[in-house]
C-alpha cells in the first residue's frame, strides 16, 4: 500500500507541475512576445508589504523602475510611485489550454508593469516566457515520448513474437538507429526544409524527429518481455485453444508490457524535454519570438548575457523540479510493479 | 561581427598596400652586402615618444587568408598586412587626410592628368634590399594585370583606361589619367608596393596567386610597414617582428616602430576574445560589441575603454528586387509586387524604430541611420536627408495609397492584406552569427506586426546567406551590414553602381533597371572624375537624397567603434577608420612597468 501511496504522492506533483505550465496564461501576467522597449534585461523586480514609512499594506505592491542616467540596462526603483498588484485581473487575452478565450490573469497590475523575474534584451517579461516556453518544451517531449513508445511496442510486439527472419531484421535496424548521430541527422534534415518554417512545421518536425530516433532501446525492452511472455502457460493455452496472432498478442502478451511502458515514459519524457532544449539552444527549434525553454537559454550562449543577467537562467532553473518529479515517479513506479516477497 | 561586416563589403575597397623593391643586379640570393647609403629621408612623427621593446598581442577572428596585399579580401588578412606593408600616400586614419607616406612628394599638373611623384632617398625593403622606381612600375604592373584579378584593380582604371605609370629617374614617376580623378591623390592609400626582387619570377611564371600564403618563409617576405613577417603557427599565431629598416622616426630620432614583436592571436568568436583579454592574453582589442564593453567597463580594472563614436558600418534591410523573369517560384513573383512598390518600402521605413535599434542593440553607443553615410563621416554626411521619425500612422497611411488593406486575422490581430487580398507574410534573413543583427531584424519583426505583416526571422550561416543574394536570389528580405575602409564616396562605387556587385538589393545588372538606379549611376560616375571637394558632395548628397526616397535599403543604424587597451599600452588613440588600434601600430609602445602579455 505504501508504493501505491508513494505513487499517488508522485503523480500529484508531476500533476500540478504540468497544470501550471498548461494554464500558462492565467499564470502569465503578459503576452510573452509584448516587448517593453524602456525596459530591456530589468531585473526582479522586489514585492514590498511595508512602505517607506513602515506602514503595512495587505496587498503585496511594488515599486517601478526607471533607467539609471546614463545607462541603458541599469535601474533604480522609483519609490514614489508605488504599484499594487492586482490579483484574478481581466487582461490580454489568450487561450486557456490553447482552445477556451480567456481574459483573466492570476495577478496584474494597472499603468507600470511588473517584472517578477526580469525581462530579456527586448523587455520581454521572462516570467511570462518561461511559463509560455515550458509548454512548447514539454509537449514537445511528452509527444516525442508517445510516439518513441508507439513505435517501440510495435515493432518490440512484432520482433519478439514472430522471431526468425523478422527479428533478425528488426533488431540489426534497431542497432543502426542507436548508432545514429541524432543531431547531425536533424542539422542534415533541416537543409532540405524550405527557408522560412512556421512555428508550427517547426515544432512538429522536432517532436517528429526526436519520437523516431529513440525507439529502439524501449523496442528491445519490450521485445525481451514479449519473447518471455509468449513461453507462459496461459498464452501456449490460448494459442492451443486457436487464438489468432493479434488477439493472443492485444489480448494476452501486450498487457504484460504495461509496467515496462509506463517506466519507460518517465525516462524517456524529461530525456526528449532535454532534446527539444539542445535543439532549441542550437537555434533548431521552435524560431524566434516564439518561446520554448531551450532557446530562452540561446540567450546565455552570449557572454555578456552569461556573466551580467543572471535571471537569464530561470528556464534551467525551472526544469529541475520536472525533472526531479519525473525521476521520483519512475522509481516509484518500479517500486510499485516489483512485486515484494 | 568583424568578419561578417569585412567579407559583405565589396572586394575592391580593400586598399591594402604593397611594396616593390628594387634589385639592382642580377637576381642573385646571395646576402646583399650593406650597399652604403648615403643618405637616407626618414619621416619624423609627432606624438608622445615612447619606450623601445616588449611585444603587443593582439587577438584576430580568423586566420588570414594571405600575405599578399594584391589579392587580400578579408579583414584579418588586411589587419595583418597592413602591418607590413606601405603605401605611397596613406590616409591618416585619424584625421582622414592623406599625408606623404613612401613618396616624398606628389605634384600634380594643373590639367589633374599627371602625378609626378617623387619618392623618399634611402628606402629600403625589410630584407635590407633598396626601393627604387621599377618596384614601384612592377608594383601598378601587378595590379592592373586582368589575370591577378586584384580587388583594386577598378580603382586605377579612370575614364575607361588603366592608369599608366613611367619611371623617370630612379627616384621619380609619372603616373598618368585619362580623365581627372576625383579623389586625387588618395588613390595611392592602400596599394602596398611589391619587392620586385622576391615576386617577379613567380609572377612571370604566371603563378602570382600562389604568392604570400601563410606558409611563406620569413626569408622570401619582404615589405616597407613597421612590421616584418617571423614565424607562422597554423591555428594559433602569427608572429611579426621589428622591421629595422623602416623609415620612419619619432621626433627624437629614434627609429620605428617601438615594439620588437607584434603577435596575432587566433580567437574565432568575439566572446572568446574578450575572455582571452580580460585574463590577460592580449593586449589589445577592437571591434567590441556594445554588451561585452559594458561588461569591461563594469568590471575595470588595469584597462582603458574607448568610445571613438560611430564608425563607417552602416546596416540596413533590404527587399529582392532582382529581376527573375520566369525564373521567381509564383511566391515570390507576388510578393516581388510589394517590395517594388516605393510607398511599400517608405511604409516599412517609417514602421522601424530605429531609436529603439540603437538602445536595445547597441546599448545607446551607436546612431541611427536614415542614410548610408553614418555621423562618423563628418565630411560626406548630407544634412538634407530628412530624418524621418517612426511613425505607425504614417507608414498604415503610405500602405492605403498603394491599395493595401487590413482585414482581421486568425487570432482578432488586423493582418494586411495586398490589393488581391492575400496576406503580406515575407522572411528576413540574418546572418546567424551575428547576434547584432539578428536583434535588429527581431525588433523590424515586431514593428511590423504593428502593420498587420507576418515576418519570419530566418537565422542562416553566412557564407549561404550570401549565396542567396546574390547567386540564387532565392529570398524576401535581408539585414545586412557593410562598412567602408574610407570615407570617401569611392569605396561604396560597388554598391551604388547598378553593375556593382555588391548592389544587394540587384546586383550586377546589365542595364540599370530603375531611372533613379540609373541617376544614381551617372552622379556617381560623375562624381569620380570632378575634382573639387564641393562639386563631389554635391553629387553625392543627390545619391543620398535619391536612396532616401526610394529606399532600396532600409538603413538602421550605425554601432560606435568601441575598443580597449591595457593601461600599459601607450600612444593608444583608436579611430573610426580601420584598423581601429593599429593604424598608428609603428608608435605602439609599452609603459615602463607595464606587463607584456604572455602566451
Amino acid at each position: 500500500m505504501n508504493e501505491r501511496r508513494q505513487l499517488a504522492k508522485w503523480l500529484i506533483v508531476l500533476g500540478v507541475l504540468h497544470g501550471v505550465i498548461a494554464c500558462a496564461g492565467f499564470f502569465a501576467p503578459y503576452d510573452p512576445l509584448e516587448q517593453d522597449r524602456e525596459h530591456p534585461y530589468a531585473p526582479p523586480m522586489k514585492l514590498h508589504l511595508t512602505d517607506m514609512q513602515g506602514h503595512f499594506h495587505l496587498r503585496p505592491f511594488f515599486y517601478p523602475f526607471r533607467v539609471r542616467e546614463g545607462s541603458v540596462d541599469q535601474y533604480d526603483e522609483d519609490i514614489a510611485r508605488a504599484t499594487p498588484l492586482i490579483f484574478f485581473a481581466d487582461r490580454s487575452a489568450y487561450r486557456l489550454l490553447g482552445l477556451v478565450p480567456c481574459r483573466l490573469h492570476l495577478f496584474a497590475t494597472s499603468g507600470e508593469r511588473v517584472f517578477l523575474v526580469g525581462t530579456d534584451g527586448f523587455g520581454r517579461d521572462q516570467l511570462s516566457r518561461t511559463l509560455y516556453g515550458g509548454q512548447v518544451s514539454l509537449l514537445a517531449g511528452l509527444l516525442g515520448a508517445g510516439i518513441t513508445l508507439f513505435f517501440g511496442l510495435g515493432i518490440g510486439a512484432a520482433a519478439g513474437y514472430y522471431g526468425g527472419w523478422r527479428d533478425e531484421v528488426l533488431m540489426r535496424l534497431s542497432e543502426l538507429f542507436l548508432a545514429l548521430p541524432w543531431l547531425y541527422l536533424l542539422l542534415g534534415l533541416r537543409a532540405f526544409l524550405p527557408l522560412a518554417v512556421s512555428p508550427l512545421e517547426a515544432f512538429l518536425l522536432i517532436v517528429i524527429v526526436i519520437g523516431m530516433v529513440g525507439w529502439a532501446r524501449p523496442a528491445r525492452l519490450i521485445r525481451g518481455v514479449v519473447l518471455s511472455v509468449k513461453e507462459r502457460d496461459f498464452v501456449r493455452a490460448a494459442r492451443g485453444f486457436g487464438a489468432p496472432d493479434g488477439y493472443l498478442l492485444l489480448r494476452h502478451i501486450l498487457p504484460e508490457t504495461s509496467s515496462v511502458l509506463l517506466t519507460q515514459a518517465t525516462i524517456l519524457v524529461p530525456q526528449y524535454v532535454l532534446a527539444e532544449m539542445t535543439l532549441s539552444f542550437l537555434g533548431l527549434g521552435v524560431p524566434q519570438p516564439l518561446a520554448s525553454w531551450g532557446n530562452l537559454l540561446a540567450n546565455l550562449q552570449q557572454y555578456s548575457v552569461l556573466v551580467s543577467y543572471w535571471w537569464m537562467y530561470l528556464p534551467a532553473v525551472a526544469m529541475v523540479p520536472f525533472f526531479l518529479t519525473y525521476f521520483g515517479l519512475s522509481s516509484a513506479l518500479q517500486e510499485w510493479a516489483t512485486p515484494h516477497k | 561581427m568583424r568578419n561578417i561586416k569585412a567579407s559583405s563589403k565589396h572586394p575592391w575597397l580593400s586598399v591594402s598596400v604593397l611594396l616593390v623593391m628594387a634589385c639592382v643586379a642580377a637576381p642573385s640570393l646571395i646576402a646583399v652586402p650593406q650597399s652604403p647609403v648615403p643618405q637616407e629621408d626618414l619621416l619624423a612623427l609627432s606624438g608622445e615618444i615612447g619606450h623601445p621593446g616588449g611585444r603587443l598581442v593582439i587577438s584576430l577572428r580568423a586566420e588570414p587568408k594571405t600575405l599578399n596585399p594584391v589579392l587580400s579580401v578579408d579583414a584579418p588578412s588586411r589587419e595583418v598586412i597592413a602591418a607590413m606593408q606601405a603605401d605611397l600616400v596613406h590616409i591618416n586614419r585619424a584625421t582622414q587626410l592623406t599625408e606623404a607616406a613612401l613618396a616624398e612628394s606628389v605634384k600634380v599638373s594643373s590639367d589633374g592628368l599627371q602625378y609626378t611623384v617623387t619618392l623618399r632617398r634611402g628606402l629600403r625593403f625589410s630584407d635590407g634590399q633598396p626601393l627604387d622606381a621599377d618596384d614601384v612600375v612592377f608594383t601598378f604592373r601587378v595590379y592592373l594585370d586582368e589575370n591577378v584579378h586584384s580587388p583594386q584593380r577598378d580603382l586605377l582604371i579612370v575614364g575607361g583606361k588603366p592608369i599608366t605609370v613611367r619611371k623617370l629617374d630612379a627616384r621619380t614617376l609619372v603616373f598618368e589619367f585619362a580623365k581627372p580623378y576625383g579623389v586625387g591623390e588618395r588613390v595611392f592609400d592602400g596599394l602596398a608596393i611589391l619587392p620586385r626582387h622576391l615576386l617577379e619570377k613567380q609572377y612571370q611564371e604566371g603563378k602570382f596567386e600562389q604568392i604570400g600564403t601563410l606558409s611563406t618563409p620569413a626569408i622570401q617576405w619582404a615589405g616597407l610597414g613597421p612590421f616584418r613577417l617571423k614565424e607562422y603557427v597554423p591555428g594559433q599565431r602569427l608572429v611579426l617582428e621589428r622591421n629595422p629598416y623602416y623609415w620612419k622616426t619619432d621626433t627624437k630620432g629614434s627609429r620605428l616602430p617601438y615594439l620588437d614583436e607584434l603577435v596575432f592571436l587566433f580567437v574565432p568568436s568575439a566572446d572568446a576574445q574578450v575572455l582571452r583579454f580580460q585574463s590577460g592574453d592580449t593586449d589589445v582589442i577592437s571591434g567590441l560589441g556594445a554588451e561585452n564593453f559594458s561588461v569591461l567597463s563594469r568590471q575595470k580594472a588595469s584597462y582603458t575603454l574607448a568610445d571613438a563614436g560611430p564608425g563607417l558600418e552602416y546596416n540596413f534591410l533590404f527587399f529582392n528586387l532582382n529581376d527573375l523573369s520566369g525564373r521567381a517560384t509564383p511566391d515570390l513573383a507576388r510578393k516581388q509586387k510589394w517590395f517594388r512598390e516605393v510607398r511599400f518600402r517608405q511604409a516599412v521605413s517609417a514602421a522601424v524604430d530605429r531609436e529603439a535599434i540603437v538602445r536595445l542593440v547597441y546599448q545607446g553607443r551607436g546612431a541611427a541611420l536614415w542614410g548610408p553615410v553614418t555621423p562618423g563621416n563628418r565630411r560626406w554626411v548630407d544634412a538634407k536627408v530628412a530624418h524621418q521619425p517612426h511613425s505607425i500612422d504614417h507608414a498604415r497611411q503610405l500602405l492605403r495609397e498603394a491599395g493595401f488593406k487590413w482585414a482581421s486575422g486568425p487570432r482578432g490581430d488586423s493582418a494586411l492584406l495586398d490589393a488581391d487580398g492575400s496576406p503580406v507574410e515575407f522572411s528576413i534573413l540574418t546572418s546567424s552569427s551575428n547576434a547584432d543583427r539578428m536583434k535588429m531584424a527581431t525588433l523590424i519583426q515586431d514593428d511590423l506586426k504593428d502593420l498587420g505583416m507576418r515576418v519570419q526571422v530566418v537565422p542562416l550561416e553566412f557564407r549561404s546567406l550570401l549565396d542567396r543574394i546574390t547567386q540564387t536570389k532565392e529570398y524576401d528580405a535581408c539585414v545586412l551590414g557593410l562598412g567602408s575602409f574610407d570615407a570617401d564616396p569611392n569605396s561604396d562605387m560597388n554598391v551604388w553602381l547598378s553593375s556593382g556587385g555588391t548592389h544587394l538589393w540587384n546586383p550586377s545588372q546589365a542595364h540599370p533597371a530603375t531611372p533613379w538606379e540609373s541617376e544614381i549611376d551617372h552622379l556617381m560616375e560623375e562624381q569620380l572624375t570632378v575634382t573639387s571637394y564641393e562639386q563631389r558632395k554635391k553629387l553625392y548628397d543627390r545619391v543620398q537624397e535619391i536612396l532616401a526616397e526610394f529606399q532600396p535599403m532600409i538603413f538602421l543604424a550605425s554601432p560606435d567603434i568601441l575598443v580597449a587597451a591595457r593601461n600599459s599600452v601607450g600612444n593608444f588613440h583608436p579611430a573610426v577608420l580601420e584598423p581601429y588600434v593599429l593604424w598608428n601600430v609603428e608608435q605602439l609602445y609599452v609603459r615602463n612597468g607595464g606587463q607584456n602579455s604572455g602566451e
